[in-house]
């Protein structure tokens, strides 16, 4: 064993480390008198005994959380290729940037004279990311890409309503898509109209004439795809929905395979969204918040959520005069951290730089695709942009062996397994996004692993089957965590029952 | 996939559901392809009874550990029981497509005949699902 300290088997919750009267803090005497609870707070706000709280010393609470910590595989301790959910090394000097004192310190409330550099920097950011996406104007406030997506399609219904088309409600997408978009379209109040892809992996074009109508209110298009192809037909694509009166949306959930070297804007979309935690870097999934700003055409700016950042003079302001805007979507000023970061991210890397993430993101996934293409079976055999879905089809068919399996004795190698069972579209997909830090040893040391596990699904697919057997907990009983779960700690339970 | 055959008395759609017709009743559920695809299932969305459904119609919705499916009515009529077991066994599509699993009950309607002559029968869905699995 290491020097590392004890490992448990099974890490107890921390109730279960609690022991009567311990305490991680010492507060000197209390010298005002103490309120009475059952005066100042009102009846159903008081517990009958107090809550059960763990009582345990600082050390016991440290030990633990790191203990946890260990457990966990992150992009800051291996491989991590999950795919549709980029998962990029974030560089660690935009924490030091969105740790300065005005930036974190700063509260809200502070008065424009007093935050000129905050909103210089989200003034910055708007043109930046208008200008990476072809767009003529920026909202930060969005939490997150899916609130992009609302964000973005609430602008396109108030806009086209005050063209006197309020009668659209067609979001057309296409079968390759993330499911946040028909969730987006759903929750926006229209309804969704899914079109095939073609033999190529694109959106195909037939089936697109067929469903634009006089009801169309926008396609919403990721591009690369799920697929990680790049539709080349996206100027035919956007000429039919425009010519039937509905708008483009752009979901920029893979821009980072293509920054830099084409934008939405330029391809026809009217409006877009940026995953500042997916394309610029800041961390997210359990390690932060995301961030979903939105760009737009002119014509649709009026319609943006306030409030946006303006400049008047040499002097910033927080511009709430949009009478025709769609209102607030967050409250302050979006996940200003978040923005911050990536607003490092940006100047740090320059825009030679960001055209480079672009490129050795799209090296780095045709190289894992060409080496693993010889074991996986690959539905669509073209070049791909930053990410590629192959399948555990012939794994299946030959020996059983499925690509939940697969995915589960990576595990067993030590890589985050990738996205699995999306897209939808490719039967036992495999979808897998190296990003563009991992050196060529790293990729190879994975293309190694999966040929290995191919090897393994052939001679002794058992081993596959009963993977993972080196981490903390085996198998988990997937099907049980959905139809039983059991979320937290009942103490009356007692330990381990 | 497991050697479960399909039946021979039943009509099958290309989105993998099954339809058994005893005069001017159906049974409708999904096939051991359909069950094979989706995984473990883990949960049921079922028609309300007494709901009208035309053939296409998406009358429920099944969650399996891997996706989120919809599911589309193979005939037109009126459903009249849902099969209440699901609820706490969704397991039961998985063990046992073709029977303990099946999903609603109804009453056909008057399209019934003309619905039920485009499903294909148990050869040409053999050879279907044998095609979708192919690649």
């Amino acid at each position: 064993m290491s020097g590392t300290g004890y490992v448990y088997k099974r890490e107890p919750v921390i109730f279960e480390l609690s022991s009567p009267g311990r305490k991680g803090y010492s507060l000197p005497a209390l010298d005002v008198p103490e309120p009475d609870l059952g005066q100042v707070l009102p009846k159903d706000q008081l517990r009958a005994e107090p809550a059960p709280l763990p009582e345990v010393s600082e050390g016991d609470v440290v030990r633990h959380f790191t203990r946890l910590s260990q457990r966990n595989h992150g992009v800051d301790i291996g491989f991590y290729p999950l795919g549709s959910c980029t998962m990029k090394y974030n560089p660690k000097v935009n924490e030091v940037g969105a740790g300065l004192d005005g930036f974190a310190n700063v509260h809200p409330y502070t008065p424009e004279e007093l935050t000129q550099g905050a909103l210089e920097l989200l003034y910055d950011m708007q043109n930046y990311l208008a200008e990476i996406g072809g767009m003529d104007a920026v909202t930060l406030q969005p939490a997150a890409g899916a609130h992009g997506e609302f964000t973005g399609i609430s602008i396109i219904r108030a806009y086209l309503a005050s063209q006197g088309q309020g009668h659209r409600n067609k979001v057309i997408i296409p079968d390759s898509a993330h499911g946040t978009n028909p969730a987006t379209a759903i929750i926006a109040g229209c309804e969704t109209v899914e079109v095939k892809s073609d033999a190529r992996g694109g959106v195909d074009l037939e089936s697109l004439k067929a469903v634009v109508d006089g009801n169309t209110l926008c396609l919403m298009l990721t591009n690369p795809n799920t697929l990680g192809l790049f539709d080349e037909n996206v100027h035919k694509v956007a000429d039919i929905v425009h010519q039937a009166g509905g708008l483009l949306y752009y979901d920029g959930a893979n821009l980072n395979a293509i920054m830099g070297y084409a934008r939405p804007g330029d391809a026809g979309f009217d409006v877009a969204h940026f995953n500042l935690h997916k394309t610029f870097a800041t961390p997210h999934g359990g390690g932060g918040p995301g961030s979903g700003p939105v760009g737009v055409k002119k014509d649709l700016a009026a319609f943006l959520p306030v409030p946006v950042v303006g400049k008047q003079g040499d002097r910033y302001y927080l511009d709430y005069d949009l009478p025709r805007s769609i209102g607030r979507v967050k409250s302050f000023f979006g996940n200003f951290g978040v923005i911050v970061k990536a607003y490092a991210y940006i100047r740090s890397m320059g825009p030679d730089g960001l055209k480079q993430v672009s490129e050795d993101a799209v090296l780095n996934a045709n190289f894992l695709m060409t080496r693993l293409k010889k074991d996986y079976y690959l539905m669509y055999d073209r070049i791909c942009k930053h990410e590629f879905v192959a399948s555990g089809l012939w794994q299946k068919d030959r020996s059983g062996v499925k690509t939940l399996d697969i995915a589960k004795r990576l595990l067993d190698y030590g890589v985050h397994a990738p996205t699995v069972y999306f897209p939808l579209i490719v039967p036992e997909a495999l979808m897998v996004e190296p990003t563009e830090t991992e050196s060529r040893e790293t990729l190879e040391m994975f293309a190694d692993i999966m040929a290995k596990i191919a090897g393994e699904a052939k001679d002794s697919p058992e081993k596959v089957l009963a993977a993972p057997q080196s981490t903390f907990v085996k198998r988990l009983d997937e099907a049980r965590a959905v139809r039983q779960p059991e979320l937290a700690y009942r103490g009356d339970l007692g330990p381990g029952k | 996939m497991s050697a479960v055959s399909f039946p021979k008395d039943f009509k099958y759609t290309k989105t993998h559901e099954w339809i058994k017709v005893t005069g001017k009743t159906a049974r409708v559920g999904l096939t051991n392809y359909a069950q094979d695809q989706l995984g473990e299932v883990v949960f049921v969305e079922m028609p309300e009874v007494g709901r009208t459904v035309k053939a296409g119609d998406i009358f429920g919705v099944v969650e399996s550990v891997k996706a989120v499916s919809d599911s589309y009515s193979p005939a037109g009529g009126k459903v009249t029981k849902v099969n209440d077991k699901l609820s706490d066994s969704p397991e039961l599509i998985n063990q046992d497509p073709h029977g303990e699993g099946w999903l609603f009950e109804m009453e056909l309607g008057d399209q019934a005949e003309a619905d039920l002559a485009n499903l294909m029968d148990q050869p040409a869905y053999e050879r279907f699902q044998a095609e979708a699995g192919e690649h």
